[in-house]
């Protein structure tokens, strides 16, 4: 009833191809962003701005470029976490190396940096596909993760390996609370969400969904498969680059390159599968998955168990959260495979018909 | 009646309220962000239960410290650098009222919270691990690298392989077998010092996270053939060193490994190849301490204590979390003697006394604790306070202490903190406070 787009007629080619072309996406979406840049950070505590706002960004961040190469060009890999500790370090070494540069052109070249990167072990995706270029890309991993390991000019020759990030300041303002931390991770994240919006519905877009579905198919009418598969690797890497500088700029405060292990490309690999591959909205869905329900669980199980009168220990706890995070997973693969970014779809399809689906 | 009954309301609640007052006021809060899950949940089991059993041994054999109880929440962080942030942030509310020091007994964690805890004014403890040089307190107030640190380690070892070999280690061949990581890599450069004014020839060889495959490491160690091999294992990596040393014949007795590589949880999967094997260590392992055993006895007795599996009481692991909660504890008491006995410390007061501690060996006997860690005494510009170890070899079934408390090249080692500190005040934009007019 709410939800219908009767009435909604579209006069000029403009208006037809709009971001959100249906009304009540669009005000749906501003009143997200009003939420998000006006009342969460006058009513939430430090608490949600350190431990769950800020790492749940970044990880969508991170998971949108994941999803543009693997949900959008088809292309399988599992060196997201090495793509954003290019980011990071790349991120403190502009900053240390460079007298005076803006922290924002810092995050840029990163991204940029992480691009560079991600196009030079894209290379092997123009022989191999699928599983195997998810081993390719695997090597990427493990290859950065070393190299930041063993040149310690990376970490400006610290005896630990470990960098400890400078200030953000920007235009002489020092962000350094966690609730100044949000917004300017939430203006970079909404900026970069919407770009990707944007650009997959471009040609580019446009091409990258070509490529996936079948790429011989996509070179007979035209598409070069070189350029595009590139382009699709320089941009997702350039987004966890970018996430990777944020992490640690904005959230830890200081990262090791062992931080940046095998272990949280799976993560972000699994958030995309979770959320739904090919969807923008599918990333921040999954990150939210991934993050935020092991964190309730922790919560809200050792209370459970008090109520019940249950002798929970900590550890019991956690096993029993890793238990039924397990089984959630499941659950949802299970009920649909192609993410909760597709259950939100159906839903959004039979409030369209509701109250009368027939 | 109806007045009577009225009163009798006022009084109950007014009790209540005063009770609540009352207790609010005497309870000291510990932050504890542990780990008994995940790849090394098996030493956070020990090392936190040793923790735990000491705070509710405090409780019951005196009431808290002077009558102030202990109390404490734990939240599990799986050694997860991102987990352990949600849990400090989840348990700094409460610790912003009242904090004893949190202990993340994980380097990467205590890294990420340098800055956190200093701005939050919550102390923080990283005994025998995290980030080194903290030991200058006029860059980090808030940082207690205490007891002894890797460098100052290291230069022990490198002391005691020096009055092994009879005072002098000149031509002999030393190789540093190490982690890969923050943790392995820190005492490089106080090797490196002492090989330059020892005249030893070291080689470096590192090993990849989590180690279980050193192949490789060991043929080069073959070929190189050194007098010692110092060895800075954490987990896994550590039983499969003493392995492949045995299967390339390496003599075991010229291992000697970090206080990370010397416990019962490393030596014990690795069988009889460990027999020989020695390492450093800040406390001693053993029921024979006579806290550890009144532990036993009164809290296990009173069905309170906090490890399941109770044959890990008087394991290395389980005396270190011990005398973790022993340094807490007393750096509590210190503070109630100069801001108020029977009072809550908050993390302001509780750094000021884990900064002017001063546990001699008299009061280390007092509470029983006898050589279960050395004598402590820090300062502004020292917050390490001993910097000394003793070594300890595996007889195959036990860890056997065979030297008394070695104390690093203090001389040697300290400059390099101080420095490293600079570098970090610098990049950071942070004035050191001037030590000399702290109190």
């Amino acid at each position: 009833m709410i939800y219908r787009e009767a009435g909604q007629f579209k006069t000029s080619y403009a208006a037809d191809q709009q971001l959100f072309p249906i009304r009540q996406d669009r005000i749906g979406v501003i009143l997200l962003l009003v939420v998000a840049f006006l009342i969460v950070p006058a009513v939430a505590g430090e608490y949600w701005f350190s431990a769950i706002l800020i790492p749940f960004l970044i990880f969508s961040l991170a998971a949108l470029g994941l999803n543009i190469l693997t949900g959008y060009a088809g292309q399988l890999s599992l060196g997201s976490a090495a793509f954003m500790a290019v980011g990071a370090y790349a991120a403190y070494n502009f900053q240390l190396r460079i007298e005076g540069i803006p922290i924002l052109v810092s995050f840029a070249c990163a991204g940029l940096t992480a691009a560079g990167v991600g196009i030079l072990f894209g290379l092997p995706s123009l022989w191999i596909k699928g599983f195997y270029l998810a081993v390719a890309t695997l090597a990427a991993q493990f290859f950065i993760v070393w190299c930041l390991t063993k040149f310690p000019w990376f970490s400006n020759y610290s005896s630990s390996g470990v960098i400890s990030a400078q200030k953000v300041v920007i235009l002489g303002h020092e962000f350094a609370s966690p609730r100044e931390k949000y917004l300017l991770v939430l203006t970079l994240v909404a900026v970069m969400a919407l770009a990707a919006k944007n650009m997959v519905r471009s040609s580019t877009g446009r091409a990258w969904m070509a490529v996936r579905d079948m790429d011989v198919a996509a070179e007979v009418i035209g598409i070069r498969l070189m350029p595009t598969k590139l382009l699709a690797f320089a941009v997702s890497s350039f987004y966890c680059g970018v996430a990777g500088a944020l992490y640690a700029f904005c959230y830890l405060g200081s990262v090791e390159p062992d931080g940046f292990s095998l272990d949280m490309s799976f993560r972000i690999l699994f958030m995309i599968i979770i959320g739904g591959a090919g969807s923008i909205l599918g990333s921040f869905l999954g990150a939210a998955f991934i993050l935020l329900l092991p964190i309730f669980l922790d919560i809200a199980l050792p209370r459970m168990a008090g109520l019940l009168g249950l002798p929970f220990s900590n550890a019991t706890v956690s096993h029993i959260q890793i238990l039924l995070f397990g089984t959630l997973i499941m659950f949802f693969l299970i009920v649909e495979p192609h993410g909760l970014a597709r259950l939100w779809q159906i839903g959004k399809e039979k409030l369209r018909l509701w109250p009368f689906p027939h | 009646m109806f007045k009577y009954r009225k009163s009798a309301l006022t009084a109950a609640i007014s009790i209540a309220l005063l009770a609540q007052a009352a207790l609010a006021a005497e309870e000291q809060f510990f932050p504890i962000t542990s780990y008994r899950v995940g790849p090394y949940g098996a030493n956070g089991q020990s090392f936190f239960g040793g923790f735990a059993d000491y705070l509710n041994y405090v409780n019951i054999k005196e009431g808290g410290v002077n009558g102030v109880k202990l109390v404490w929440e734990e939240c599990e962080t799986e050694y997860n650098n991102a987990k352990g942030i949600e849990c400090y942030e989840r348990l700094k509310d409460k610790a912003k009222v009242s904090s004893g020091p949190i202990h993340p007994m994980s380097t990467g964690i205590s890294y990420a919270l340098i800055e956190k805890t200093a701005a939050d004014k919550i102390p923080m403890a990283m005994v025998g691990y995290g980030r080194t040089d903290a030991v200058d307190g006029s860059v980090f107030p808030y940082a207690f690298p205490l007891v002894t640190t890797y460098q100052m380690q290291a230069s022990a070892i490198i002391r005691f392989l020096k009055e092994k070999e009879k005072g002098s280690l000149e031509g002999k061949k030393i190789v540093f077998l190490y982690h890969d990581s923050a943790y392995g890599k820190e005492p490089i450069v106080a090797l490196q010092e002492e090989a330059k004014l020892n005249k030893f020839e070291l080689t470096l060889i590192p090993v990849a996270h989590p180690g279980n495959e050193q192949g490789a490491q060991w043929l080069q160690i073959r070929q190189e053939k050194p007098d010692y091999v110092v060895f800075w294992g954490w987990g896994v990596m550590n039983q499969t060193a003493l392995k492949a040393a045995q299967k390339v014949g390496f003599p075991r007795e010229k291992m000697i490994g970090s206080w990370w590589a010397g416990s019962e949880e490393d030596t014990v999967p690795a069988g009889d190849a460990a027999k020989g094997y020695m390492s450093a260590t800040w406390n001693v392992a053993g029921k024979n301490v006579p806290l550890i055993a009144d532990i036993e006895k009164v809290v296990y007795g009173a069905g309170k204590g906090n490890l399941q599996d109770t044959s890990k009481i008087g394991t290395i692991l389980y005396n270190r979390g011990v005398s973790a909660a022993v340094l807490s504890v007393e750096a509590i008491r210190k503070a109630q003697e100069k801001y108020g006995k029977g009072k809550a410390m908050t993390g302001e007061q509780v750094r000021w006394a884990m900064e002017n501690l001063d546990i001699s060996n008299a009061r280390l006997k007092q509470i029983g604790a006898t050589d279960l860690l050395p004598e402590i005494k820090t300062s502004c510009d020292n917050h390490e306070g001993s910097g000394q170890v003793k070594i300890q070899q595996w007889d195959g079934t036990k860890w056997v202490v065979v030297s008394g408390w070695i104390e690093g090249n203090k001389a040697l080692i300290h400059p390099l903190f101080k420095a490293s500190a600079k570098q970090y005040a610098t990049e950071k934009g942070i004035t050191p406070r001037d030590c000399s007019k702290e109190s």
